[in-house]
């Protein structure tokens, strides 16, 4: 333990990243800067309608155009690929339609793949989508998720018997007892706009198919290399090892490339029936219809308080719309069970009733994306918490404190079955307190307001559930490995190579496991190379995705660097002749542990066990590569906490919202490389303002998305953001010996209720609230009934 | 599909002559046909600024202008700029201040800032932000990349 201590070791040191050199040079290598020789391109004919019937696809016409190589319809692919259905075992009665690459049959979203027109280039290829007749026979549409279980409503897969793709009824202590004592009961609607990632580098694949030995090599900007291998192999029918999936340098992924999605699928199916690299990389108008959408719902609450403001219980409707198939293989169920799961569990109250519907509809499929239903849940329960607060005239800080699981309550289980190792919200609340000057934000707020001013602060205390265990996937089915493993090599140089399971988007996740293997061995920084993304030469790993890179990943490197160190130690002690337990490695040298004396460089050390093995005792055999497995099994999450506090003004006559400042405090557990933490959070964060300021795609009746380009679909820019202050908390974790937690979500977790509560406390004078997002001018003038 | 037309420029100070399609829009032109693949596609209808290269000088979208209207043009990319270490600062200050992640807004960031520190020495945090504002970063929240451009300027200036 003592090595990962901070002011001991790299640990709570913001270690610049080596690896941003390649990126700021222009150097990086994203899926699409990949060319192979005899590489074509693919180019897909998508649905314009939102539920039809496909007649026939006349493909003649296209085969006309010069550098067309093949058109491939559905009936022709599902030959080589088989279909798949997005359900997990353990959410019991989900149910989904088969799922194919190209639609067969008929379409079920406006923007779903049909046909794929092959060609030398992309330009050329969609010249022949444009020449691929297709004859259409539209049907009924369903849109509105309220309405999708009516029986008036069609089905939109007949053989599942209705438009149900999962229920859920949760209930914990006594929720109908809970209201009838309670003072005051409050009801609220809420209404959560449908959003979308918006990665920059849309995304992309390539796939290689060498015949002759019938091996598959797949570049693809995704979080998940083993997932994605372990499926191309099981659909494509190639044995698990001769599929090899690459991922270079990916151009952002919040959970966006962690799925199944058919034009990938697709992709590489057309690389084996075509014996030639296929590429096909999306762009951006298909990336709307086509990537997974994110956070339709409509949640129902209803909260019951006592006159001093105790929480005594909850209700929770919430029903969202998942489009037209559950997400392969990680489901769409997992949004909405997390929402009603994780919504009370701030909170010491014990009443609770909750339940979910997720329902099917003519709608791009929607899926888990950064911060996995927790934006809903903590701005629908820290609304409540706050219209509470302003209709007692109690202090909202106050509310919380009086109604947080406290420190001498944990280890803790939520209402709805989460074990809470130990948190930290009275220490995250006093915190936040203090480094936003909050009282004296309010104290501004309330004189603003006598000249006509509309200032308002908003709170919103979140949970984050990072490094999931077993039970998340793999006990329902899917095969998602929760364990990662790290390879490290000790290089005849005397340098460390090292390979993780977990993967880089961006965050930082090489210098993280960077920082942690050089501590733990005892060198320095630079003189560890990490190696992630191959599932040919990286350990089996779940990748990252779910906040799982540190604690999982983290701890895997920490403990194959332990290893690692202790047989470094074995071979300097064979060539001294003294006990391993004599020696230490410190910056890159072996010394002598009590005294410090260097005793042999790295260097030297390497090339008497690769080179003069001859020079040490004949039965030493040096072992200087090591792999180390880590899977938690303690507990289910490493649950994190914090809050955060979202300033605004907003100009009552026209309905815009500005941002003033935006504060986080969060409990990552031992925090690895702090300035990398601050820019996960903050990063988040804006991810969070998008969805509650100006991301939205709207759909109309028919199906068709209206806001499917960057001009109508806005997405946080610079001009309107805030500076953003970041605090923390460190509650390591006692489950892992580094202590380690995940900190990717907990932004986006927290800011949209924070900026909610914020645009209400400024519209509070004039008894108006929202409980919508986006919150666009239109809402915020609608709410207070200037339209 | 249409004749190629015949296009001579200068891309990063080095002579090129291509045959070009006319519907290929530079940022293509530069990441297909010369290789250049630091300049990146993000939109395709001018709103990320991840294509932002300069044009004689000027910063434009690489996807907003055709290849075939750069004939005779001076054209320079993040390729070129990092290679004659003219944003050598800048690019420091971005590692230091962790102002990119995942690295693909970087190149158009990069450009852009030192159009603006061309412009404005001086420029204040506000107008950082608004000068960037026609950049798509979805990773880092901007924070980050504005106070890098900041900490240049302010070098800059003391230099």
């Amino acid at each position: 333990m003592s090595r990962i201590e901070k002011g001991r070791s790299l640990i709570g040191e913001s270690v610049v990243r080596p690896q941003t050199a390649r990126l700021l040079a222009g150097r990086g290598v994203f899926t699409d800067d990949v060319t192979l020789p005899r590489m074509l391109h693919v180019a897909f004919v998508r649905s314009p309608h939102a539920h039809a019937r496909i007649v026939s696809i006349q493909p003649a016409e296209a085969r006309t155009v010069a550098g067309v190589v093949a058109i491939v319809t559905g009936e022709e692919m599902a030959r080589v690929c088989s279909g798949w259905v997005g359900t997990l075992a353990h959410f019991p009665g989900m149910k989904s339609a088969m799922q194919r690459p190209l639609a067969v049959g008929k379409a079920s979203w406006q923007g779903e793949p049909v046909a794929a027109v092959v060609a030398e280039s992309r330009a050329i290829a969609e010249d022949g989508v444009s020449r691929v007749r297709v004859e259409w026979e539209p049907l009924p549409v369903v849109t509105n998720p309220e309405t999708a279980l009516d029986p008036s409503t069609p089905v939109i897969h007949p053989e599942l018997g209705d438009n149900l793709a999962f229920k859920l009824e949760l209930t914990s202590g006594d929720a109908e007892a809970a209201f009838k004592s309670a003072d005051v009961v409050l009801a609220e609607t809420f209404t959560m706009g449908r959003h979308t990632g918006v990665t920059l580098e849309a995304r992309a694949i390539l796939a290689d198919f060498d015949p002759s030995e019938r091996r598959l090599t797949v570049y693809h900007s995704f979080q998940a290399p083993n997932m994605m291998q372990d499926i191309l192999a099981r659909h494509l029918g190639l044995p698990e090892q001769d599929v090899r999936v690459i991922c270079k340098d990916v151009g952002g992924s919040f959970g966006i490339k962690v799925h199944i999605y058919p034009d990938e699928m697709a992709t590489c199916a057309l690389a084996v029936m075509l014996g030639r690299p296929v590429k096909f990389t999306a762009d951006r108008l298909e990336s709307f219809v086509s990537d997974i959408h994110a956070r339709e719902h409509r949640v129902k609450a209803e909260l019951a308080v006592k006159r001093d403001g105790t929480i005594l219980g909850m209700r929770v409707d919430d029903l969202t719309g998942i489009g037209p198939y559950s997400v392969y293989p990680r489901t769409s169920a997992v949004e909405g069970n997390q929402t009603i799961r994780l919504t009370p569990g701030v909170y010491r109250f014990r009443d609770y009733a909750a339940s979910l519907r997720v329902v099917f509809q003519n709608k791009t499929p929607m899926c888990q994306y950064r911060a996995v239903g927790h934006p809903i849940a903590f701005a629908v329960m820290e609304a409540m918490v706050d219209r509470a607060a302003r209709g007692l005239g109690l202090d909202p800080v106050e509310v919380r404190r009086k109604n947080y699981v406290t420190a001498e309550m944990y280890p803790h289980t939520s209402q709805t079955g989460y074990f809470f190792e130990r948190l930290s919200h009275e220490q995250a609340l006093d915190k936040l307190l203090d480094i936003s000057n909050y009282r004296e934000l309010c104290a501004e707020r309330d004189a603003l307001r006598t000249r006509g001013v509309h200032r308002g602060l908003g709170l919103c205390a979140f949970l984050e559930l990072t490094a999931p265990g077993p039970a998340f996937y793999g006990v329902g089915g899917a095969r998602i490995s929760s364990q990662d493993g790290c390879t490290i090599k000790l290089e005849p140089s005397g340098k460390l190579t090292c390979m993780t399971g977990v993967t880089e988007q961006g965050q930082g996740t090489d210098t993280m496991i960077a920082q942690v293997v050089a501590s733990a061995v005892g060198v320095a920084m630079e003189d560890v190379r990490v190696l992630t993304g191959d599932t040919m030469v990286s350990p089996y790993g779940g990748g990252t995705w779910g906040s799982r890179g540190a604690g999982i990943g983290g701890e895997a490197a920490l403990q194959t660097g332990k290893a690692i160190r202790a047989n470094i130690l074995k071979v300097a002690a064979a060539i001294l002749q003294c006990e391993p337990e004599d020696l230490d490695i410190r910056l890159g040298k072996i010394v002598d542990a009590l005294t410090g004396e260097v005793k042999l460089d790295l260097a030297e050390l390497g090339r008497v066990a690769y080179f003069r093995p001859d020079t040490l005792p004949k039965d030493f055999q040096s072992e200087l590569t090591v792999t180390r497995h880590y899977v938690p099994r303690h507990q289910g999450f490493a649950f994190t906490n914090g809050i955060q506090l979202s300033h605004v003004e907003v100009t009552v006559e026209t309905g815009f919202v500005r941002l003033l400042k935006h504060w986080c405090v969060e409990d990552c557990g031992r925090v690895i490389n702090p300035r990398l933490v601050d820019e996960q959070i903050r990063g988040a964060i804006v991810q969070g303002i998008g969805a509650a300021l100006y991301e939205h795609l709207v759909y109309d009746e028919q199906g068709q998305l209206l806001t499917g380009t960057m001009m109508d679909y806005l997405v946080p820019m610079a001009a309107e953001m805030p500076e953003i202050v970041v605090g923390h908390v460190e509650t390591p974790t006692a489950y892992s010996e580094g202590g380690f937690k995940g900190a990717g979500e907990a932004g986006t977790a927290g800011a949209p209720g924070a900026v909610l509560n914020a645009v209400n406390d400024a519209l509070a004078p004039f008894g108006a609230r929202v409980t919508s997002q986006p919150i666009t001018p239109e809402v915020v003038l609608k709410a207070l009934g200037a339209l | 599909m249409d004749e190629e037309i015949q296009v001579s420029l200068t891309v990063n100070g080095v002579a090129v002559s291509r045959r070009v399609e006319p519907r290929q829009s530079l940022v293509d032109f530069l990441r297909y046909g010369l290789e250049l693949t630091g300049s990146h596609v993000g939109c395709e209808h001018g709103v990320c600024g991840a294509c932002t290269v300069r044009v004689d000088g000027a910063i434009v979208r690489g996807c907003l202008m055709l290849a075939v209207q750069c004939d005779g043009c001076r054209i320079e990319t993040i390729e070129g700029v990092a290679g004659t270490g003219e944003v050598f600062d800048l690019q420091e200050a971005f590692a230091q201040e962790n102002a990119l992640q995942c690295g693909f807004c970087t190149p158009g960031m990069l450009l852009t800032a030192q159009d603006l520190l061309a412009r404005k020495p001086a420029a204040s945090a506000q107008e950082i932000r608004e000068a960037l504002s026609g950049n798509y970063c979805r990773c880092t929240g901007y924070h980050a990349i504005v106070e890098a451009v900041r900490k240049t300027a302010e070098a800059r200036r003391r230099a």
